[in-house]
């Protein structure tokens, strides 16, 4: 789902709660009722229906540092902070490997009887098939080949394709980097800088149309969007090309074959921004409404700073604190709309093998991009936590 | 509303003690109630009544979340109507041979037809039902599991409430596309797959929502009195903390189910959904298999998002308009 995945990784800690002891810990309170109801103002205060999960998280992560400063002094060491979130990120990439191990095993639907209903196959060459990819062992064993696999880069092979799915995986890999990290970079840009805009001229007619833009954009799925933009541009217009990510007949790294590949990403990354973007956005405006309350901004205007520089110097460098969180937890998004975009354009990354793993149906390839889908995600949000933790003084002081 | 309130949990109570301090707030939307007990249910009904009434006319004054509830009542009547409008061999390939193939909209085709002959406005009348039906089914199942997770990560401290955060941490870290993937291609595709896909993966930001509300209702002193009064666990959850948290579960919902019709088109799109039946994804998957959006076929690529479109942002208007209501404290900003 290109959709809700907004989310803050670090909703407080599970011990913290108020149950405790007595009336002391009411201070946890207000702390927590406005992480409750947070998601919920961000839907009104921002006039668009994708804030409510989108600003949500904005407003999480606004009161999420505080709780993180708030645990015992004892977890106050940067070493102990690490480990905590490094045990988190491990826990999860566990739960990643047990479950797609279990998923494509476990679960019913034999694998192998769905390659054979898809062609006419004999008995015979049902159970070679078994042995041919471990089926026919007890589950521990495969259980632990499949675990030994992970540890040593082995994700098994491929039915569809007959290579390994790493060799697979790896080929792949490179042109989904440069699809959505130029997404990327161009959604923080732009989500962050009409954000900044649209709160700082909150209810004027920018902020209107910047948000409910977002909102349709938020409201159509991500390969639909493709799919107008490759009519129009593709289709009609033909300035674009269709799909694909090199015309073959260019030598690789010349300035022509660059200048293609350039036109090749630009449909595509404009969907992966559309739809993501709208998140930037709405993140950045609650954000800075948040700031916009505070007393050092009277100051500064006191100082006599113009209105600019009071919105450039003081407001968006606090706001942008909270911001940088989310706009790495948001990265999970893009790469799940990596998948259906890639599909629509035939860009040849992980999303458009993830597609054909589907088709086939290809269970150790889907295996694979699965477990390294996720791996570049929890990476991610390991990340965010440490440069949170690095960027923003009272979390590293506490 | 909820169906308990704290008052009527602690029923004979003498009033004075029950409700010292805000026997005067006639706040509706707020669930922790103060109904007075002195009268009873009586009084509970009239109050409730009332706050109805006042929240309807909230509603109303809602421009947007009125013309959302009209356009999702129309894609209501027309789901339940297709087969008296639109009798389902309509739908018949083998029926449609002299229907011509790829006809522009026009008079006789209002929305085009297909590359097998069929009218647009056919599949996206059947379509209607399968979308909106999976899109609430799932959005319920991921509210059902969103809450209990919700409140158990709230509720409980030490190793289980740890051990549920763990869980809820992963579905909130991973994309819930990617997991619903996995698991619809790995059980037996249908309509009922797609909707255990979503919901079984889509809980955690309900979850979140979830816990943290109940960490806030925790920590406020009739949670501590019922506690001291030696109320166990069950009876803080379901008499306390469900009848606080249920508002905003009701809100979420609402602005969930367009997420949940989204992930469904994008599921049939991607080749996961049911073939056999007509939704917009599995639509908006035709009309890629035969490369409509580049050979000119703009209608068949353009009803069935425009169709979603609509759904989804009356859903969206519906449900911010509800959330407000339910959160006094937005309407101010």
């Amino acid at each position: 789902m290109s959709t809700p995945t907004h989310d803050d990784s670090r909703p407080g800690d599970p011990n913290q709660g108020p149950t405790g002891s007595g009336p002391g810990t009411t201070g946890a309170g207000p702390g927590s009722a406005g992480k409750g109801t947070d998601p919920a103002s961000g839907g009104a205060a921002s006039a668009t229906g994708s804030a409510a999960s989108a600003s949500g998280s904005g407003g999480a992560a606004l009161t999420g540092p505080d709780q993180d400063m708030d645990e015992p002094p004892a977890g106050g060491s940067f070493a102990r902070y690490f480990l905590r979130k490094l045990g988190g990120a491990a826990t999860s990439m566990i739960l990643v490997v047990l479950l797609g191990f279990f998923a494509f095993r476990l679960l019913p639907g034999d694998p192998v009887l769905k390659i054979a209903k898809e062609r006419p196959m004999s008995p015979a060459q049902i159970a070679e098939l078994r042995s041919q990819y471990g089926l026919d062992k007890p589950v521990i064993v495969q259980f632990w080949d499949y675990l030994v696999g992970i540890v040593t880069g082995d994700l098994g092979e491929s039915y569809v394709y007959r290579k390994s799915v790493a060799s697979l995986i790896g080929e792949y890999l490179g042109p989904t980097l440069l699809l959505t990290a130029t997404a990327a970079v161009i959604a923080i840009a732009l989500g962050l800088w009409l954000g900044q805009l649209s709160a700082w001229q909150r209810n004027s007619l920018f902020d209107k149309v910047a948000s409910s833009t977002s909102l349709i954009f938020w409201s159509v799925p991500t390969f639909w969007l493709g799919l107008i933009l490759l009519m129009i541009f593709g289709g009609t217009l033909q300035w674009l090309p269709t799909g694909g990510m090199v015309t073959p007949s260019l030598e690789p790294w010349s300035a022509a074959a660059v200048i293609d590949v350039i036109k090749h990403l630009i449909l595509p990354v404009i969907t992966l921004v559309a739809v993501v973007y709208a998140q930037f956005l709405m993140v950045m405006r609650a954000s800075l409404l948040e700031e916009m309350s505070e007393d050092y901004l009277t100051t500064a205007r006191a100082k006599g700073l113009t209105e600019d520089e009071v919105r450039r110097k003081h407001a968006v460098p606090n706001a942008l604190l909270p911001t940088v969180t989310v706009v790495f937890l948001h990265i999970g998004g893009l790469i799940a709309g990596a998948v259906t975009v890639e599909a629509v354009f035939s860009w040849p990354g992980l999303g458009k093998l993830t597609f054909e793993a589907i088709r086939g149906p290809d269970l150790p390839l889907l295996q694979g991009t699965f477990v390294v889908f996720s791996a570049i995600i929890i990476v991610m949000n390991l990340a965010a936590d440490l440069v949170y933790r690095f960027l923003d003084p009272r979390v590293r002081r506490a | 509303m909820p169906a308990n309130t704290p008052a009527e949990a602690a029923p004979g109570k003498p009033s004075g003690a029950g409700s010292p301090s805000n026997g005067s707030d006639p706040r509706g939307s707020d669930p922790r109630g103060s109904a007075p007990v002195v009268d009873g249910a009586k009084l509970v009904r009239e109050r409730r009544l009332n706050n109805a009434k006042k929240n309807w006319a909230l509603f109303r004054s809602d421009i947007p979340a009125m013309v959302g509830a009209v356009v999702l009542l129309f894609f209501i009547v027309i789901a339940v109507v297709a087969p008296l409008i639109a009798p389902e061999s309509m739908l018949d390939v083998t029926k449609q041979l002299d229907v011509p193939r790829y006809a522009p909209p026009s008079l006789e085709h209002p929305l085009g037809t297909d590359d097998l002959g069929r009218e647009m406005w056919v599949r996206i009348l059947w379509g209607a039902r399968v979308s909106i039906l999976v899109g609430v089914a799932a959005t319920v199942m991921s509210m059902v599991i969103g809450t209990i997770m919700g409140l158990a990560a709230g509720h409980f401290t030490g190793l289980f409430g740890g051990i549920i955060m763990r869980i809820v941490d992963f579905f909130i870290v991973l994309p819930s596309l990617l997991l619903a993937i996995v698991l619809s291609s790995v059980l037996e595709r249908g309509v009922f797959t797609i909707v255990v896909a979503i919901g079984l993966t889509s809980w955690a930001s309900t979850a979140r929502i979830v816990r943290s509300q109940t960490l806030s209702v925790e920590s406020r002193l009739y949670i501590e009195r019922a506690r001291i009064l030696g109320a166990g666990h069950r009876h803080i959850l379901f008499r306390h903390l469900l009848p606080s948290v249920m508002p905003l579960v009701l809100a979420n919902t609402t602005l969930t189910v367009g997420g949940a019709i989204i992930a469904e088109s994008t599921l049939s799109f991607l080749g996961l959904g049911d073939t056999s039946k007509e939704s917009w994804g599995t639509i908006l998957k035709n009309s890629m298999d035969v490369s409509a959006a580049t050979s000119g076929y703009w209608w068949y690529v353009l009803t069935p998002g425009i169709a979603i479109l609509l759904v989804v942002l009356a859903f969206t208007m519906v449900g911010r308009a509800l959330e407000a209501i339910i959160n006094p404290a937005l309407r101010s900003r």
